[in-house]
């Protein structure tokens, strides 16, 4: 029997009391996530559990046990209060999927600092945008990384440290840097963890919207609460998974559900840090025997490609749950899974505001293939009417997702950005920005964004950041970036360039912007097409119309051009 | 055919490897599953070999295995007759 038992008997008897008891929490206790995650496990006799098995791309693999991953963090705790890191200063990771990554974000969050992920392609351009918002005191970084922060360290005033934690002694450190090896380092078995209370701020996650820089949604220790219960009822961990979470920490399903739910579960997990490859995932699968996987829909489509020879090769019977996350999941998708490995890949919605699933299908609830599900026991969910906000209470009406304030991991701001907070909120909802409609039986079916974010690979691009960037190649004179509909990435970063006078549209001149943008923002970033257009639709105040040129994209209806520049 | 893979190493090296990644990369080094180039830096990776070498490489043939080392990208251009 699955833990969360019928979903519908659980969503009329829940409150996130059950999870706070579990947790063994009462309002008004400390309540630290790197505590719940690493000592907490040793006082339930999970000692000597593995906590982490981790492999790396040329096949390297190292194990720690949460006694080991206690004295770990504690060890980088230490290491971050000596050099005078105060509680509440913003520390970045910046690192591949390493050990050093997930040992280090719970370290921060002991010693009471404020963890600040980054993925690890961002260009130079991508990271000083988001530490100079966050106003970072460190980072902890890779030597391979080192010379993207060193690009950038001039402009980042708040920056007092750069830890590298591969340093190999071969060439010399410059200033504000300082090496750091945690499997060499002085093992502290105890450290006196910060008290963060429930409205503490643990997490600053930078996420993308359609104007403006990114924005830091700044999460707090009490979405624990949230992260440990959905990851028992959703994911529907149990003693003894192994559970592998394929997403990157340098985005929220990473930290969310790749750290603090299956740690505070006390479950075992899996990292394996090499690039997408379909024999090798299968072959990680097979020799660690995953029970329960946590992955995407880019990833899944991605294996689909690969064929079903590739999975009836191994022996992949220690399966047992599968959940999907970043997008929506096509039918096709569930179906195949279905086929392939005798199980549905189980669909969750949820964003980097929202700190954990708020939408989802669930273990013994009947899953309708191509739906997000059902909202998630003690969050309220609805679909809103795009203009009056309020709840359209019609089957089949496509609305707005919108949720009820108050789950316990819901962002609590966005990081010195008040104002852009405060416009999410209508008529006492939360907007997600997705639009979608609910069936007679309250399953929940996405629509699309209800912005122009690019949802690439599961991951939000702003098309404004890349735009921004592309002025400053010299053959560009002016761009509109829009996503295009991709069999595999749902969708991909296409841009329509308009040139200065001088040059001319080229093969090379094409590969040599996409090259300006991976290196600058980010591969992600990077547009997959190029078209190099004369001029661009405006409004006549001289606004660039993105939809007219996404809806050329999509086949979809242009809709009210009235206000175009040269209809 | 042994300038195609220089050609083609260098390129990787300049393009996807930072300044100061002391990295060993050879002709058989796993490039996607190594994480040296991710599935989205393999299109512009991808659109390098047919500007260079005028081709059209169809979207079932540009797979992370056939992009996986610089030998497999020399094997996969020689079916464009680019040798």
């Amino acid at each position: 029997m699955p833990n969360m038992g019928r979903y519908e008997e659980v969503v009329n008897s829940f409150s996130w009391e059950i999870s706070e008891k579990e947790l063994g929490y009462r309002p008004g206790d400390i309540i630290n996530i790197g505590e719940y995650c690493s000592d907490r496990n040793l006082r339930l006799g999970r000692k000597d559990r593995p906590a982490l098995i981790w492999e790396g791309h040329s096949g390297e693999v190292k194990k720690y046990t949460f006694y080991e991953m206690s004295v770990l963090t504690n060890t980088i705790a230490g290491f971050l209060k000596n050099l005078g890191l105060q509680p509440g200063d913003r520390i970045c990771l910046f690192m591949d999927r390493i050990p050093e990554l997930y040992f280090g974000f719970l370290g921060i969050l002991k010693m009471g600092g404020i963890a600040q992920p980054l993925f690890s392609a961002f260009g130079s351009e991508s990271l000083i945008t988001r530490l100079e918002d966050a106003q970072t005191a460190a980072i902890i970084t890779q030597r391979k990384h080192l010379p993207k922060v060193r690009n950038i360290v001039e402009s980042l005033p708040y920056l007092k440290h750069i830890i590298v934690v591969d340093d190999d002694g071969t060439k010399s450190l410059r200033e504000k840097e300082i090496a750091f090896h945690m499997d060499k380092a002085p093992r502290l078995e105890k450290f006196d963890i910060y008290p963060s209370r429930a409205e503490t701020p643990s997490v600053l996650h930078y996420t993308s919207g359609t104007t403006g820089k990114p924005k830091g949604a700044q999460h707090v220790h009490y979405s624990l609460i949230s992260q440990y219960i959905t990851a028992r009822y959703v994911l529907d961990l149990r003693e003894n998974d192994i559970y592998w979470c394929t997403a990157d920490p340098g985005w929220v399903t990473g930290t969310s559900y790749g750290i603090i739910g299956p740690w505070a579960n006390g479950n075992t997990q899996c990292v394996l840090d090499a690039g997408f490859k379909a024999e090798t995932w299968y072959r990680f699968i097979e020799k660690y025997k995953i029970t329960v996987w946590y992955s995407a829909p880019t990833a899944i489509r991605s294996l689909m490609k690969e064929g079903e020879e590739a999975v009836r090769r191994r022996n992949l019977s220690s399966l047992r749950h599968l959940c999907s996350v970043g997008e929506p999941l096509n039918a096709e998708a569930v179906h195949w899974s279905k086929n392939v490995f005798g199980l549905p890949f189980h669909d969750t919605f949820w964003q980097t505001e929202t700190g954990s699933i708020v939408i989802s299908n669930y273990p013994e609830m009947p899953v309708k293939a191509g739906s997000m599900g059902k909202p998630f026991p003690g969050v309220t969910a609805t679909v809103v009417d795009l203009k009056t906000y309020q709840p359209v209470n019609k089957p089949g009406v496509v609305g707005l997702i919108a949720l009820k304030p108050g789950w316990p991991s819901m962002f609590r701001t966005y990081w010195r950005n008040e104002a852009t907070y405060q416009s999410k909120f209508k008529n006492g909802w939360y907007i997600c920005g997705d639009r979608a409609s609910i069936d007679e039986d309250g399953y929940y079916w996405f629509v699309g964004r209800d912005d122009d974010v690019i949802n690439t690979g599961g991951h939000l691009v702003g098309p404004f950041e890349i735009e921004s960037a592309l002025l400053e190649h010299p053959a560009v004179a002016e761009s509109a970036v829009v996503g295009k509909p991709d069999p595999v990435n749902m969708e991909v970063v296409k841009a329509f360039i308009a040139l200065k006078p001088g040059n001319s549209p080229s093969q090379e001149l094409e590969l040599d912007i996409m090259n300006f943008i991976r290196k600058k923002l980010s591969p992600l970033a990077m547009p997959q097409e190029i078209e190099f257009v004369d001029s661009l639709p405006k409004t006549r105040s001289g606004k660039i119309m993105r939809r007219v040129l996404r809806a050329k994209e999509w086949g979809e209806e242009i809709g009210d051009t009235s206000t175009l520049e040269n209809d | 055919m042994a300038e195609v893979r220089e050609v083609i190493l260098n390129y990787v090296k300049n393009e996807y490897l930072e300044e100061d990644d002391d990295r060993e990369v050879g002709f058989d080094t796993p490039l996607i599953s190594g994480g040296i180039v991710d599935s989205f830096s393999m299109v512009s990776l991808k659109r390098f070999l047919e500007t260079r070498y005028k081709i059209q490489i169809p979207d079932a043939k540009a797979t992370p295995e056939a992009f996986d080392t610089v030998n497999n990208i020399v094997a996969l251009l020689k079916e464009f007759n680019v040798q």
